[in-house]
């Protein structure tokens, strides 16, 4: 649709004959995304859920020098069912995964997630691990990544600000959130011999039956 | 400090590259005889026999046969598994080394045996001792050994989860182990991770620098390169379509009994865990009386058990502790650990020595510098170097203020468990955050400052910088503190879900190898920077506070009191730095490549949280053959089932808090 701005409507607005006087400077007209997306990204409520190092500087954000509140996102959640937002704010292990992707389906869409640092990002210092998960991403949907091992409580911020950004962006008309049929279920992974992708099964199912993995190598 | 406990010989070449790892003798049985006549090492330049400690040569004496020196290694060596039992008592008992600090193990590859390696030590003080035993590595990559190393659990009841932890790491059986289950993997997992011969899904080479970077500085994506194009690997003929995955069923199996209609879980049903013994155990925690009300034991009561976490706001990160429940009173607690398990000691065989550094930030991440102080200064002394005398300060003023600065979290967040939720916790992260920016101007960084080097620190303080330092040191911090106390110390609601929960005596706590403000708390006055004086601490008038009542608010009272002491660390420290030359920060020159010379060392610093040791063996390379990380929050997370039995499930998260545990320490 072809956005008026602010200013215009309120003009037309205000030189209207048929609006009372008392109405005329007390009413705003704004399109109903804008309303709700304003409304939205200044009420998030994170997920109060820290993996490793990185969850000290997101507990730094919040506390008094960097002041989460100012954003209104303050209010931490315990439980995934009130809260919109995830800060995967550390490395995420394999066997962390099945239970950060069960949160993760628990919380009520609109939800967002925000990689927090190298490792949540793509795995980090510690990418190398038996037991590390090269990034969040490979299982849910993130929507902002920092940079930093750990991201500064600002970067931190500053992701926030992203965010918000791609929140007043987003129309009512196309998000998936109101669409109809099934809700995204990402599928829970599950620990084998190793960490098992539910998706991948047929996959590697398919590769285990033919393939000498690396683990039967002989050593040098 | 800890150091070695017994090489002499940290910085000679002679004991070097091959003989590394491997005393000459090739297995165990041939090491037999040359130590049976241990004058007649042929080893060249073994350390003299001289150099075993009066105690160690004691042993010897007593056991005779069983126990050989097997140079040119540090410590004993049990050849007599069946005898280990009997040593570690006489160990404990008449040589008064009543604490286990460390085990672990190491896989000597080429000789073909996982050596497990004790370290036991006097909470008197002292270095500790270095005891070990051999088992075949066995022939199938998957199995665990057939020979089967008796626990010492029954002895040291700290040795439990450092047993299930080498158990999971190397596939070492421990026979009379309570609750033998792998312990940061998962059940199921497949191999045994850090035996040399099991390779990562993202394995690229045995040791850093890779060919592929070095010197080139080719990279590739490690998800290119590998099979299955992700971070995993498969065993042939795995079918994920159709696979039993049930980690937790043994560990359910081991709470079961006493829950009605409890499922039996594919093990069969468990037995309850056998109850610690040893010294003080006398009273089994099931005799406390904690049904109190005559009523509650006609209630019949179901009994549930209940899981909190990995993800839960009072569990400090993702620890998961599964406790079964009468009513609202614990009456069994097991912990699940591992959700933070990122290899660290996989990754740090691989790294080089100088790689390390940074990784040791990422441990306790509270206390960065702390961390880093334990490992360059064991990497120190296996080198033969010394920093310089201005770098020895620097260091100890970031060690110190990494105590305040971690004891200010740990109490703020111990409010929060209590139930303040925040706010308490907010001025005292104020207070903290203005300490981490001394960290940042001085290292650039808040939480991971990779500081300290190999004979030094990376960067000196400014004429600012000191001047903010004394600020923070004589004038911020102690008023804080004061207002701390004010603020806390009296106050009657913390007095009243503190006082007297947590309770665990002072000989049970040493058994459990319990270390830190925690021992400190059951009135055992020992701290490493007095008991086994490393760094410059010797310099320093300070006093090692001690409480007596074992309890959580004790243990409150021991970090306030510590507080301080490092205060007047801090502040003498910066008294005296002015004496020495500014910039003068690096002994030697700066290196990229460090060679340790061959040999092992075990190394211990007191952090915030209690002793971290680091357990090195090098075979004279680039890199750690071994490279071992003894955290306390991991040893001290033993003794929480005894702490917490029979209290109420909300006193739980209080004693989980009063333990200051960090998950990348006890997870590693
Ligand atoms: S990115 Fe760095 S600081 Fe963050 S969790 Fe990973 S290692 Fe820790």
């Amino acid at each position: 649709m072809a956005e008026p701005t602010n200013a215009n409507v309120s003009e037309e607005f205000q030189n209207d004959p048929r609006v009372p006087d008392e109405l005329r400077n007390n009413v705003f007209i704004t399109s109903l995304d804008k309303l709700y997306n304003w409304g939205r990204k200044r009420s998030m409520w994170p997920m109060l859920f820290g993996l490793a190092c990185c969850a000290i500087e997101m507990i730094a954000t919040a506390a008094s020098r960097h002041d989460l509140a100012r954003f209104g996102w303050e209010l931490m959640r315990a439980s995934p069912r009130q809260a919109d937002l995830m800060i995967v704010s550390g490395t995420v292990t394999k066997k962390m995964i099945p239970q950060i992707v069960r949160l993760y389906n628990q919380m009520p869409e609109p939800r967002y997630v925000i990689a927090m640092g190298a490792c949540a990002t793509a795995g980090g210092p510690f990418k190398e691990g038996y037991n590390v998960v090269s990034g969040v991403d490979k299982f849910i949907p993130v929507d902002v990544y920092i940079t930093g091992c750990p991201p500064r409580p600002e970067a931190l911020l500053h992701s926030f600000i992203k965010l918000q950004e791609k929140i007043e962006k987003q129309s009512l008309r196309n998000v998936p959130w109101y669409r109809q049929g099934e809700e995204d279920v990402v599928p829970v992974p599950a620990l084998g011999p190793d960490l098992v992708d539910m998706r991948r099964a047929q996959e590697i199912k398919e590769k285990a039956a033919q393939a000498a993995p690396a683990l039967e190598q002989p050593t040098a | 400090m800890a150091e070695e406990t017994t090489n002499p010989t940290p910085a000679e070449p002679a004991t070097a590259a091959k003989a590394a790892p491997a005393a000459k003798p090739t297995s165990p049985a041939a090491a037999k005889p040359a130590a049976a006549k241990p004058a007649g090492h042929a080893a060249p330049k073994g350390p003299p026999l001289a150099t075993l400690t009066p105690e160690l040569a004691q042993l010897q004496q007593h056991f005779g046969e069983s126990i050989i020196t097997p140079a040119p290694y540090v410590g004993v060596l049990v050849n007599d598994l069946s005898k280990l039992r009997d040593v570690m008592t006489y160990v404990r008992d008449q040589l008064g080394f009543d604490m286990l600090a460390n085990v672990t193990a190491v896989d000597y590859i080429k000789e073909g045996y996982l050596q497990v390696v004790y370290h036991p030590q006097r909470s008197k003080g002292g270095q500790p001792i270095t005891i070990k035993v051999r088992v075949p590595r066995g022939s199938d990559p998957v199995a665990p050994t057939e020979v089967a190393v008796p626990s010492l659990t029954p002895i040291y009841a700290g040795a439990e989860f450092q047993e299930r932890e080498i158990y999971d790491m190397y596939g070492v059986r421990f026979e009379g182990h309570p609750d033998l289950r792998r312990i940061l993997t998962w059940e199921g997992f497949y191999g045994w991770p850090l035996r040399k011969d099991w390779h990562e899904p993202y394995y690229e080479g045995d040791t850093k620098p890779f060919d592929s970077r070095w010197p080139g500085g080719h990279h590739e994506l490690a998800e290119e390169r590998v099979p299955w194009g992700d971070n995993v690997n498969y065993p042939p003929g795995f079918d994920p379509l159709n696979f039993n995955s049930d980690p937790d069923a043994g560990l359910y199996d081991s709470m079961l009994s006493g829950v009605p209609n409890a499922p039996i879980g594919p093990n069969g049903h468990a037995q309850q865990a056998p109850q610690p013994q040893g010294v003080g155990a006398a009273v089994s925690v099931y005799d406390r009386n904690y049904n109190t009300l005559a009523d509650e034991e006609e209630l019949q009561t179901d009994q549930i058990i209940v899981n909190m976490g990995p993800q839960h706001p009072s569990t400090h990160g993702v620890l998961r502790m599964v406790v079964k429940l009468d009513g609202e009173t614990v009456t069994d607690l097991k912990l699940a650990l591992g959700y933070l398990h990122r290899n660290h000691e996989k990754i740090g065989e691989r790294n080089t020595w100088l790689h390390n550094i940074p990784y040791t930030d990422r441990l306790d991440y509270i206390c960065g510098l702390a961390n880093e102080l334990g490992y360059v200064i064991t990497v120190e002394k296996m080198m033969g170097i010394k920093p310089t005398e201005r770098a020895e300060y620097l260091r100890v003023i970031m060690a110190e203020l990494t105590r305040i600065e971690s004891h200010f979290w740990a109490i703020g967040f111990l409010l929060n468990d209590l139930g303040a939720f925040y706010t308490p916790a907010l001025y005292f992260i104020t207070e903290r955050d203005l300490i981490l920016d001394l960290f940042e101007s001085v290292t650039g960084s808040r939480l991971m400052c990779n500081y300290m080097r190999f004979g030094g620190v990376s960067r000196d303080f400014t004429e600012d910088q000191l001047a903010h330092a004394r600020e923070l040191a004589f004038d911020r911090i102690p008023r804080k503190i004061d207002e701390l106390e004010q603020l806390l110390t009296e106050n009657e609601i913390i007095k009243a879900r503190t006082i007297g929960v947590g309770y665990l005596p002072a000989e049970r706590s040493i058994n459990y190898s319990l270390t830190g403000p925690c021992l400190r708390a059951a009135g055992v006055p020992y701290d490493i920077r007095r008991a086994d004086p490393y760094s410059i601490y010797d310099r320093f008038d300070f006093e090692i506070p001690v409480f007596y009542g074992a309890d959580v608010y004790d243990r409150y009272r021991v970090r306030v009191a510590e507080m301080r002491q490092s205060l007047r660390i801090v502040q003498q420290a910066l008294n005296q730095i002015d004496q020495t030359k500014p910039g003068d920060i690096q002994a030697g020159k700066k290196a990229y490549n460090h060679r340790v010379p061959a040999g092992e060392a075990y190394g211990r610093v007191e952090t915030p949280k209690g002793e971290l040791g680091f357990y090195l063996v090098s075979d004279g390379g680039q890199n750690p053959y071994r490279y071992h990380v003894r955290s306390s929050s991991f040893i001290n997370l033993n003794a929480l089932k005894e702490m917490t039995v029979g209290h109420k499930v909300a006193d739980a998260v209080v004693i989980l808090g009063s333990l200051d545990i960090v998950l990348g320490e006890v997870d590693r």
